[in-house]
């Protein structure tokens, strides 16, 4: 394999600064938002996003951060594309990503999504993240942002996040 | 690219269409926000009339490309006349109460659910693309429109008979939806859409089973007369662009 050049590599380092506008706790790239950093014909290094939901209004705000962190990264030319095929899924949240979500207290996706249960949209009883009781429920499929739906324990009666599995 | 070179203007109507359900729909469900019967629809209706005005947008983009006079998504969303407007007449078709919006949103999301899971394999690349990431969405309302059906239909004798009766009312609109024209078969012989007949086998093998839990009585199908798809509107929609449309006709170029 052969090295990185530069350039990308001090895009990928300035992008992996870049925290969620809405979820704090986990980066872009955690999320799996920033997909790709290359470098085309024309030498334009070029970054490749996906949008987790096409309504998500954080899409252009992250596109607005993206760019001003690779303007100050100086990495010379840039160009950034959005990228719908694949769609984004929240299979692409890494181990990393995960393990930071819940220990901002949201639960993170319990299904692949080609899994048997995620294809027809079942998902295991999730564990609080205070108590780790597993009686909990779903009391709405939405939440405060478009990835999110909310549950509550009925053991600690405290509500939490669940990162909906899409 | 693929064999949209050669059906440009009919692409063009037909991206429109698909994109004018999606935004007429999504228009009428956030006339919700704010005054939902609990905070969690408030929330949710308005998430999916967010999923919903996204697609459109990535339509309305792609259709300003085909028809190449330099318009963008907002001047497709917002400054076309009432003919213009393409979608299926079901989807202009009043809130009501929360259960006939929820009647409305099944119907909707089981015949979104088809026509992108067909999209997803159409010979244009850009249209299967974005077929493919509002599939994954749909999937979702339509788990929770199916699910509060049936809490609503197989809930009290009140509940029951509000959402039979919005059944009753806008079941002879899902006629057009399935009504092929020269539009849709075009397309489908291009291999660019699905063909509605096909889309009607899972849309009704859903809506049946659904129904069946919700003990719901599916409506008899009458001869419709509706004709959203080519612009010929109910009396509704005027209202709605009324509205849409007030910031850009009264401040020409404005901007967010």
């Amino acid at each position: 394999m052969s090295a990185e050049p530069p350039r990308v590599a001090a895009a990928w380092h300035a992008l992996a600064q870049l925290e969620d506008p809405e979820i704090p706790a986990v980066t872009l790239v955690d999320l799996g938002i920033i997909r790709s950093v290359g470098v085309d014909a024309a030498g334009v290094l070029e970054v490749g996003i996906s949008p987790t939901y096409t309504g998500c209004p954080a899409t252009e705000v992250i596109r607005g951060m993206v760019s001003g962190a690779l303007g100050a990264a100086d990495v010379g030319e840039f160009a950034i594309k959005q990228l719908l095929s694949p769609p984004w899924t929240s299979d692409w949240i890494s181990a990393e990503g995960r393990r930071k979500l819940s220990a901002y207290g949201i639960v993170p996706p319990t299904e692949a999504v080609g899994s048997i249960r995620g294809l027809k949209g079942e998902e295991r009883h999730m564990a609080c993240p205070r108590c780790h009781s597993l009686n909990t429920e779903c009391i709405s499929q939405f939440g405060s942002t478009p990835c999110k739906a909310l549950h509550r324990c009925r053991e600690c009666l405290e509500p939490f996040e669940y990162f909906k599995c899409i | 690219m693929s064999a949209a070179k050669n059906v440009g203007p009919l692409l063009y109507r037909y991206v429109l269409r698909v994109g004018d359900l999606s935004l007429v729909l999504g228009q009428r469900l956030g006339e919700w926000v704010g005054r939902a019967p609990a905070i969690e629809e408030d929330l949710g209706l308005g998430n999916v009339a967010l999923d919903l005005i996204g697609q459109a947008r990535l339509l309305f983009s792609y259709a300003g490309e085909l028809e190449g006079r330099n318009r963008g998504e907002d001047e497709i969303a917002f400054l076309r006349e009432q003919r213009e407007y393409l979608n299926p007449t079901l989807a202009e078709q009043p809130n009501g109460d929360f259960g006939q919006t929820i009647v409305r949103q099944v119907l909707i999301d089981a015949f979104q659910l088809e026509l992108y899971a067909g999209l997803m394999s159409s010979a244009d690349e850009r249209l299967a693309a974005i077929a493919a990431k509002a599939v994954k969405e749909t999937r979702y309302h339509l788990r929770y429109s199916s699910g509060w059906l049936v809490r609503l239909g197989d809930g009290t004798a009140e509940s029951h008979a509000r959402v039979q009766a919005a059944l009753e009312q806008l079941w002879p609109y899902t006629v057009e939806l399935f009504e092929e024209d020269d539009l849709d078969r075009e397309m489908a012989d291009s291999g660019i859409a699905p063909r509605l007949a096909a889309l009607r086998v899972g849309w009704s093998q859903h809506i049946e089973a659904v129904l069946a839990e919700a003990t719901l009585q599916r409506p008899a199908d009458r001869p419709f007369s509706w004709f959203g798809k080519r612009g010929e509107h109910s009396e509704h929609l005027g209202y709605i662009l009324a509205d849409m449309q007030y910031m850009q006709r009264t401040y020409p170029g404005v901007r967010w």
